[in-house]
Order: C-alpha cells, then structure tokens, then sequence
C-alpha cells in the first residue's frame, strides 16, 4: 500500500487545465457521492477538532488542584471527548469507504473506454506502439490516478480543513500566542522551499540513473550468451559499475539533501518551545490557564504537520496528472472512421474481387501503390510474391478495409467495400496469418472464435480438415486443453495448424493466406502444407506465398519490391519478362 | 538476510555504530521536551519567575537544535553506508551473473536474474538506507517515550499499557485480512494484463472475425474483477487509520480521567498530564513506523536472500581460475603440443557425443562428425532437434556429458573457455543487438579497426542499407535493434561474427529472415573471403546448408543423417521430404 516516494518522477502535466476538466467530468458522474463524500469530509474533521478544546477545558477542571477536582466537568468533558471522537472516526472510515467506491467507478470506466478504444483503433497503431507502453497506460497509469484520487484527494481536504480550524480554534484559545506561527510558518515554509528546490533535480537525477542502469543491466544480461562467445565479460562489468557508480551516487545526493524529516521535526519542536515559554509567561501574566496551554500545543501539532504534506501531496497529484493525459492521449487516438450510415451488410460473397485504379500510401505523401487494377474471379488464386519486407501485406490490409485507400476503387462481388459494413466485409474472408495468435482458453473455444455457436462436431470436423484433431485427442484434456503462453504443450507449428483449423470453421469463399512459417519443424511444415491446400480448395485466395508449388500453380501472381507492386502475370509470363520475379525465382535455386 | 548482513554489513559496523550514537543523542532530546514543558508547568510557574521560564525556553531551543543537527548527520551517514553496500553488492552480483555458466543461467533464468538485480538490490539498498534511519528512531522513542511516563507516572502509564496490545490486536487482524486479498488483487491484475497482452497482439484476428464486442465484454468482466478486489482490500485496509485514532483518543481521554482522580488524591500534576498527552503521540507514531520497518524488513530479506542465492552458486569462473592453475602446471603445455600434429585433420569434431540439459532424456544422442579446416558444416532438423546444442557444446557453454568435442583435435573440456571462444565468430538464433551504434555493435568491445568493421559489413552484405542510414555507421540503434527489419539485425550480427575473421564461424538460423537472394550473396561472399574459416551453418532451410561440404540431419537429437545433398537425397528420407516441402516438387 505505502506508495514508493522514491520511485516517484515530478512530471508535470502539459495541459493541466484541460486534464483536470477531464478527470472532473469522469467524477462528475458520481456528483452526489462525491459531495457527501465532501460534507462527510468536512464533518469529520470539525468534529477532531473539537477533542483538543473539549480537553483543554477537562484539563482546567483538573487543575483546581488535590481534593478540588470538578469531577463532574472531568466526566462531562470526557463523555463528550469520546463521543466526538467515535462520530469523528466513523465518519471517517465513511468517507475513506465512499471515496474508495468513487475512485474505483472512475477507474473502471477510465479503463473500460482506454480497451474499447484500443480495440478501435487502425491496426497500425499497434505496429508503431510499443505493447509494453500500452499497458503500462491501461494499468500503472491508471493505477496512479486511482491511488491519487482515493488518497490524495482526501489528503488533500483534510489537511485544508484541518488546518484552517486547527488555525481558527488557536485563535479562539489565545490570539496572542497565535503570534509564535508568525515565526514558525513562514520559517517551515522556507525550509520546504529550500529542500524541495535542492532535492528535487536531485530525485529526478536519482530515478534517470537508476533507469539507465536497469536498463544496461537487461540488455546485457538478455546477451549473456552473446557477450561469453566474444569474451566481453571483464568490459561489460567495467561498464556496469561506472552506471552501478552514478546510480547509487545519485541516490546517495538525493537523500544527503532530503532533510524534511529532521527539519520539519525541528520546526514541530520550536513550536513548542515557544508556546511553552510564551504559555507560560501569558499564564504568569493571567492570560492563560493550564488548558489553554494544553489545548494550544495539540491544537499546533495538528497545524504544522500537514503544512508539509502538502508539498508532497502537490507532487503527487501533479504526476497523477500526467498519468492522467497519457491516458487521455490514448482514448483521444483517432479511431478507425466509422460505417457509412447507409452502409450494408455483405451477404453470401461469392468472391469476385476487383480493384479499380487503386492508389494507396500509409501516408499521404507517399503512395506506394499506383493505379492498380486486378480482376479476380470466385475460386480463383493469387498469389504476392516479394523479398522480406517487401510490403507483401499492404494489399491484405486494403482487402480486409485495415485501411481505406486513397483513391480508386476495391469491390467485392460488384459492391464497393467502403459502402459495406466492415464487419461483414472482414467475415467474408478466412485469414491465416504467420503470427498464430490465440487466447488464452481451451482449444475449442479457440476453433470456435470465429463461429459462435459452432457444435462439436463442426469443431472436430474443422481440426480434422487441418490435420491437427489426432494431435488434440493425444492431449490428455483433448479439446479442453487449456492453452497459455507458459503451458508450451503446444509447438508453433501445431498453433499453426490450430490457426488452419479456426479459418477452416468460418466457410467463407474468401481466403487470406500467410504462408510464412518459419522456425517450424520439417514434418509439420509438410502437414501444415496440406492443410492449406484442403483450405484454399474452391476459394478466392489470396496468399503471401513462400513456397514454390504455390507461386506456380497460382493464377496471377503480383511481385512486390520496396512497397510497390513491380510486376504482375503468370509464372510463365513473368518468367519469359526476364525481370525482378525471374531473378528471385533463379536465386533460389542458385 | 544474515548472509547479506553477514558478508556486505559487517564491514561497516564501526561506521553505522557510530551513526547510531549521534542518532541516539538526536532522538534522546525529542523525548526531553514534552519532558520540560510538565517541569516548567508544575514546577516553574508556580514560583512566578518570568527569568527561569525563559532559561528553560533556552534548554527546550538547544534540545531541538541538538535533534535536528544529530539526526540530520546520522541520516547522512546511514546514506552512505547504504551506497556503499549496494555498491558492492551490485557489483558481486553482476560480476557473478556475467560469469555464471549457461546451465546456472538456464536454471534462474534470465528475467528472474534481471529482477534480481534491479528490483531486489533496489529493495536492500532502501532498506539498509532506512532501516538504519527508523531502526533507531522508532524504538528509542518507543521505549524512551514508555520509560518517560513510568517515571513521571506509573499509574497513567498503566493506561498507555492497556491500549498497546488492543492496537496491536487491530494491526495484525487487518495485515492478515488484507494480505491475502491483496494476492487475489494481484492475480486478477496479472489476468488483465495477459487479456490486454494477448489481444494487442491479436488485434489484426480480432476485427477480421469481428469480435471486438465479444473481447470488450470478455474485458469488462476482468476490469470488474480487478476493481472489485481492490475495492474489498482497500475497505479493509481502511479500517487501520480510524479505529487507531479512535483508540488514540480513547487512551487520551482515560489518562484524563485517571489523571483527575490522581491529582485529586494529591500523586500527580496537571502538567503531567499534559507531557502524557504529547509524549501518547510520541509512542503511537513510533509503533506505526515499527509496523512499517516490519514490512520493509520482510520485502528486504524476500531480496536480499533471492541476491545471496545467486551469488552462492557456482560459476564459471572459478572454473576459469582452475584451468588457469592447471596449464601453469604444465598439462596445458603438453597439450597444445599435441594440438598441433592434428590441426590439419579436424578443426571441428564430435565423437560419440551424449549430451542432456536437465540430465533426463538426452538432448543429443551418439552424434559423431568430423569437418575439416575451411570445410562448412550444415546442420537441419526439426526445432528442438538438438541444433543449437551442438553450437552451445562446441563453444563450451556446456559441457559433453559422454563423448568428446574437440576443437582442432582437442577435448574443450581442457581448453580455457575464454581463448576457445575467441576462436569463434558466432550469431546465435535471436541473437542480441545492443542499443548502441552499428559501429559499436559490430565491434562489440573488441580491438578492431575501423577498416575490419566496414569490411565485415560488406561481407555482411549490409553496407548498402548502413549507408543509407542518417549517421551510417555510427547510426544509434534502439533497444534488441527494434529500428531495423529483421533482415538488416540479422545482417548486422552476421558482420559481428565475420568481424575479427575468426577461425570458426557459428551461423544459428541468423539468414532465415533474409530473402533468398540476399542469403545466397552471402554464402558466396563467405566461400570467397573466409577461405581459411570453418564454416558451421544451421538453418530451416535447405538451400542455406545444400552446397554445404557435409550436412547432419538431426531429428529428437539423434544423427538420421550425414552426408553431401546428393548423397542425403538418396540415403535420407526425411532430408529429402524437407526438400521437396520447400524446393517445389521440382
């Protein structure tokens, strides 16, 4: 629970003004728990207020002296002592459990629209975005305005509502010895000025070092094997302790000039001090009586302490903050556009695709693809060819509307695709891609992604198209095999081959083919093969083609280099062209 | 954590007593105030010296100043002691992961010795730092604060006594509530992630079956989860602040009102009570920091014990040490002399070797091949057919359980690991790119010239796309090289190993992202300027390995073939299934 200060960067939101808006429009949604959460606040704090006043005046029945005790106004004083207390505590615990419930509503919804954004987004937002950045959105940042909202927040009211009646009820004890806080308050706040200042360069240095270091320290280790073959042992370690060095330097800077602790102690101390003597010397003079003094000496606990909570609490929101955008920053990505209004919903593709003067770049500035015109026929195979990184994909993310082109025309069975819905365009086509992604599940549910509904039989039946429901019964939960990325009972050849069978359960005349499968076993490899064939059988295909027999046996083959489609024909054809196509078909073979 | 204590704490014992006695004075004036205040009430005023009251103001001044001072050099201290510690315990600490052998590696794996050396160094440097802070602090003022009140008044501290244990009953039943929730929170966070993992990754499959709505739902039941939890955690966590403030003032309230009786009967003063009611808030803000330092006590030994195992293990460099000491002896000598008759027979060879990771069922299985000087060696087979093994034992990252390798007709196992790996040029499958220049990454901390670099990379066939970086050579990669394709990484890597011209040359599956064209380039690029080097090539596919001098078709670590292309095409049923998977029926 105890948040880790140390840890903490002073980032500073860009936008605050609009940042806080927007964080008060998620709370504005809980407006009546948040302003009985305030009332709740306010109430309690009053009340512990009261305690110290209610035990200055107890202390002064006391005070008669030996057989003069008014024990009547003793008991009174502490009846009403604990009472006040005990409101105080459970509206307390009240507002903690209330703002708990706020904190947590806004959590769930800042991370519901964050998740259904993502999964609005282009696809290309995922290839320029790092995974590991995405999460630490969803979840750390998220986190930080959670723990912000439920803590600091009260905190926050608390202190300010302490403070000023610790501040209002000294002025009623004793006006004069209010006068001690001329000397104190502005002595505390200089000396939180002057530490935060030196201190606060310094901790950022302190988590910038210890990052780089961590940083070092997973590079290398990630290349052990690498740094052992080229006998970089003795180097490495070399480096690693001039970063070790400025790491825990700059921890040590840091806390050499952390002072706050002994200085606001200090600070507590002199306080009494001078209440103590001005005290007493009041109550020489008559001014004071004994509870008075008692009274004023809790009453100044309560005020100077929080004073420098608040620098940190100020800290702490403004990273809040600038968790807060980042978090923003990704719901206000833009999202894929939306369907027509008039869109309609693709029914029973037959699978004729044609693409008309097709232009299309990821970036306006730059097309990539000109004036491309292809014609293709229900049934009928095409095939991309193209050296890695080629941009063999650019056409199957315009087939399957991951982008829209720029000009020109793509329809299927006569109909223009961006007049369909996109979902019932994207179901039309089967997909198997190279990454072979599933969830974490059971393999039938798995197969069954893609067909709700789809019964056992139908499931089997598809595993058994892709050669893969032996493998599945040999499993001892068979089909309700849980698979996960620890669990690696499943090979990547095998995940293909699951992949096969999932594409295989949709029917769809329309097919999207990696056939890419590196680093898969040889007699996979040749089942794998096989089951694509039985997939692309009476299908409109279109297959990222690594394999020969493919590439020869297809109808149309469109060789692509550096993004651009260069050529395109039959084998036989572009063969006879003597271009890039027959220069990598012989390099194969070299 | 006595380990730690025992062999990186011990050293600076004198220094952290030290810092513990003038911690000791700072913390003893904290108590001496509240102290005076009930001198100064009972016993000063009353004589009406206005004199006195102000010489006493002047001791109450000295106290604080003598506390903050004390205090803030004791912190300073125990700072340093702190850097000093980790300081040296990082550095044992990488200095052995650098030098732990593969198996070891194998064993702790490698996220875990990363966390080891981030987090948990981390964790006992802020321990040591902190512990030597409140470590002092909360028990003198805990105990002083007790022996305060005993001697001011042993009945009111009775009532101090019989709070105590009533807060300590409330601290430990929510710990034990809460601790257990907080496990369930965490695994239902580690289930959100996975979701939101899992389905990044999956995005493209996701909206080509149109299930966005199935997988919003499927997060909003985690989400659900996740919240719940931590909402159930936090209401009992809540419960800590209020009722210990309740049991504060509980305790204030009895002191008063044994107070009264106490000073009715004439045994006790009013500025008594008052000290009580500071010195009360002393003591209970002592016992929470006490119940803090637990927490931190236990993360730190958590840590400090996940460091120790580490250190504890065997390495490999003892191992160094003891071949050291064995060729001063003179073995090593005889040895070498011996090396040399038979350089021109084998350079790279493997008799009968047996060979198993985890010492159950073999990895490799009676493999026996010998290559020649400026021969090349192929290596196909399934993933997992032991491949890489046969790289790992040559280079001697682990040792041969049955058998022999022999690296220019002598047994690894009597060379130095370090003088046999400088022998070889090796891309590991997956190899590291450092987030470094290209320059540097080719160079990787070895004596080479600027020239051999850029050759390399020509050979490498990977000038072309340096060149057309911004800065070339000294082109800054990112982090596992993630601004370069996987071709270009791979090319990079191989210029690492062609480099220093090395004796052997180690490709591990480091040309299957590179289109045929470019693959074939390179192997000629090889055949031409390493004539002298052999040659070992691992691959999937077999027109890396085809034109290879000898080829081993490895399947579950057994030998199912040897031979040339032609020959396995004829002998080996799988070599040519593979084939003609990949090659077109022909």
């Amino acid at each position: 629970m105890a948040r880790d200060k140390d840890k903490r960067t002073f980032e500073k939101p860009k936008d605050r003004r609009g940042t806080i808006l927007r964080l008060g429009a998620y709370m504005m949604h809980y407006k009546w728990l948040l302003l009985g959460a305030m009332l709740l606040n306010l109430a309690g704090n009053l009340l512990a207020l009261v305690g110290p006043m209610l035990s200055g005046y107890a202390v002064d029945a006391i005070e008669l002296g030996k057989g003069k005790v008014d024990f009547d106004r003793v008991f009174y004083y502490a009846g009403l002592m604990i009472i006040f207390y005990v409101v105080s505590s459970l509206l307390s615990y009240g507002l903690r459990v209330l703002m708990l419930v706020i904190s947590r509503k806004v959590v769930y919804q800042m991370r519901k629209d964050v998740f259904d954004r993502l999964l609005a987004l282009p696809v290309g937002y995922f290839d320029t975005h790092q995974t590991g950045d995405i999460l630490s959105r969803i979840s750390y940042d998220i986190d930080t305005v959670n723990t912000s909202l439920s803590s600091d927040l009260i905190q926050m009211l608390t202190t300010i509502v302490t403070v000023v009646g610790a501040f209002g009820m000294m002025i009623v004890v004793s006006p004069r010895l209010v006068f001690v806080f001329c000397i104190t308050v502005p002595l505390s706040v200089c000396v939180t000025k002057f530490i935060t200042g030196k201190t606060r360069p310094l901790y950022r240095l302190r988590s910038r070092k210890l990052g780089e270091m961590n940083g070092f320290v997973e590079e290398m280790i990630t290349g052990q094997k690498t740094l052992k073959a080229y006998h970089q042992e003795k180097n490495t370690i070399d480096t690693f302790d001039v970063k070790n060095k400025e790491a825990v330097d700059a921890y040590y800077w840091a806390e050499y000039w952390s002072v706050a602790g002994p200085m606001v102690n200090f600070v507590n101390n002199l306080s009494l001090t001078l209440i103590s003597v001005f005290g007493a010397l009041l109550y020489l003079a008559g001014q004071m009586t004994v509870g008075n003094i008692s009274s004023f000496v809790l009453y100044s606990r309560k005020f100077s302490g929080p004073i420098n909570e608040m620098a940190n609490i100020i800290n702490e929101l403004q990273s809040a903050l600038a968790a807060a955008e980042r978090v923003f920053r990704t719901i206000d990505e833009p999202m894929e556009p939306e369907d027509a209004p008039d869109a309609k919903v693709l029914h029973d593709a037959q699978g004729s695709v044609d693409l008309e003067n097709v232009s299309f770049g990821y970036e306006p500035e730059h097309i990539i693809l000109h004036n491309l015109n292809l014609k293709v026929e229900p049934g009928k195979t095409i095939a991309i060819v193209g050296p890695t990184g080629a941009g063999k994909t650019t056409l199957i993310n315009l087939l399957m509307r991951f982008y829209d082109v720029n000009s020109g025309e793509i329809r299927v069975d006569g109909q223009e695709i961006r007049s369909l819905t996109r979902d019932s365009l994207r179901l039309a086509y089967s997909m198997v891609l190279q990454d072979t992604w599933l969830f974490t599940g059971s393999i039938y549910d798995n197969l069954a992604y893609g067909k709700e509904g789809a019964t056992r039989e139908e499931v089997e039946a598809a595993a058994k198209a892709a050669h893969i429901h032996s493998f599945i019964k040999r499993l001892p939960k068979g089909y309700d095999t849980i698979l996960s990325d620890e669990g690696t009972n499943v090979s990547k050849g095998q995940k293909q081959l699951l992949t096969i069978a999932r594409a295989m359960l949709l029917d769809s005349r329309m097919l999207i083919l990696d056939e890419a499968t590196s680093n898969v076993d040889t007699r996979t490899e040749i089942q794998i093969q096989k089951a694509m064939l039985r997939l692309m059988e009476g299908k409109t295909c279109f297959v990222i083609a690594h394999r020969l027999s493919t590439i020869r046996h297809a109808d149309w083959i469109l060789v692509v280099n550096h993004g651009e489609v260069v050529e395109q024909g039959t084998h036989a054809s572009l063969m006879s062209q003597d271009g890039f196509y027959r220069q990598l078909y012989q390099a194969q073979f070299e | 954590m006595q380990r730690l204590i025992s062999k990186y704490i011990r050293p600076f014992y004198s220094r952290m007593a030290f810092g513990f006695l003038v911690k000791f004075t700072g913390t003893i004036m904290d108590l001496f105030l509240p102290w005076i205040l009930a001198y100064m009430i009972d016993n000063i005023i009353p004589q009406g010296e206005w004199k006195k009251i102000i010489e006493w103001g002047f001791v109450m001044l000295l106290c604080s100043m003598v506390a903050a001072i004390g205090t803030t050099i004791a912190n300073r201290m125990a700072s340093k002691v702190a850097t000093d510690v980790t300081e040296i315990v990082r550095h044992d600490l990488f200095e052995k992961i650098m030098y732990l052998s593969n198996k070891e590696t194998d064993f702790w794996t490698k996220p875990s010795l990363i966390s080891r050396l981030t987090t948990d160094t981390y964790n006992v440097h802020q321990a040591v730092s902190r512990l030597q802070r409140m470590g002092v602090r909360s028990p003198i003022l805990l105990l002083g604060g007790l022996m305060m009140t005993l001697s001011l008044d042993p009945v009111l501290a009775g009532v101090l006594f019989c709070i105590m244990p009533v807060l300590a009953v409330i601290m430990v039943f929510v710990s034990k509530k809460s601790i257990p929730m907080y496990l369930e929170m965490q695994g239902a966070i580690d289930k959100f992630v996975r979701l939101v993992r899992e389905d990044i990754s999956g995005i493209r499959v996701i909206k080509a079956l149109s299930k966005t709505k199935y997988e919003s739902e499927r997060f909003a039941k985690i989400n659900e989860e996740v919240v719940e939890r931590d909402r159930k955690a936090g209401m009992v966590m809540a419960i800590t602040d209020p009722s210990m403030n309740v049991l504060l003032n509980v305790g204030l309230v009895c002191v008063v009102i044994v107070g009264a009786y106490r000073v009715n009967a004439g045994t006790s003063e009013v500025g008594k009570i008052l000290a009580f009611l500071t010195y009360f808030t002393i003591i209970l803000n002592a016992m929470l920091s006490i119940s803090k330092m637990f927490v931190i006590i236990s993360k730190a030994v958590a840590s400090s014990n996940r460091i120790m195992d580490v250190l504890e293990s065997e390495d490999e460099k003892g191992l160094k040490d003891e071949l050291e000491a064995w060729e001063k002896e003179g073995n090593g000598a005889q040895n070498n002399g011996a090396q040399n008759n038979r350089t021109q027979e084998t350079a790279l060879e493997f008799r009968h070797v047996t060979f198993s990771y985890h010492g159950t069922e073999p990895n490799l299985q009676d493999i026996s091949f010998a290559v020649k000087k400026g021969e090349t060696l192929g290596i196909i087979g399934q993933t997992g057919s032991g491949k890489s093994t046969i790289a790992n034992l040559f280079m001697r990252f682990y040792d041969a359980g049955e058998g022999q390798v022999l690296v220019n007709g002598k047994d690894v196992r009597k060379m130095n690991p370090g003088t046999l790996r400088e022998k070889f040029g090796v891309v590991f499958q997956n190899d590291t790119i450092f987030e470094n220049t290209i320059f540097e990454n080719v160079r990787l901390g070895r004596d080479l010239t600027e020239e051999q670099i850029q050759e390399a990379l020509l050979y490498a066939r990977a000038k072309e796309f340096v060149e057309n970086k911004g800065s070339q050579v000294q082109e800054q990669l990112d982090i596992k090289g993630a601004n370069l394709s996987g071709g270009q990484k791979q090319r990079v890597l191989i210029a690492r190993a062609l480099a220093a011209h090395p004796e052997f040359l180690i490709l591990d599956d480091s040309s299957s992202a590179l289109d045929y064209k470019t693959d074939a380039a390179l192997r000629k690029e090889i055949r031409e300027h390493f004539k002298g080097t052999t040659t070992v090539i691992i691959a999937q596919r077999i027109s890396s390995i085809m034109h290879a001098d000898h080829i081993l078709v490895l399947e579950d670590g057994r030998q199912i073939g040897y031979g040339t292309h032609e020959e396995l095409m004829k002998t080996c049923e799988l070599y040519r299934e593979i084939s003609e998977s990949q090659m077109g029926e022909g």
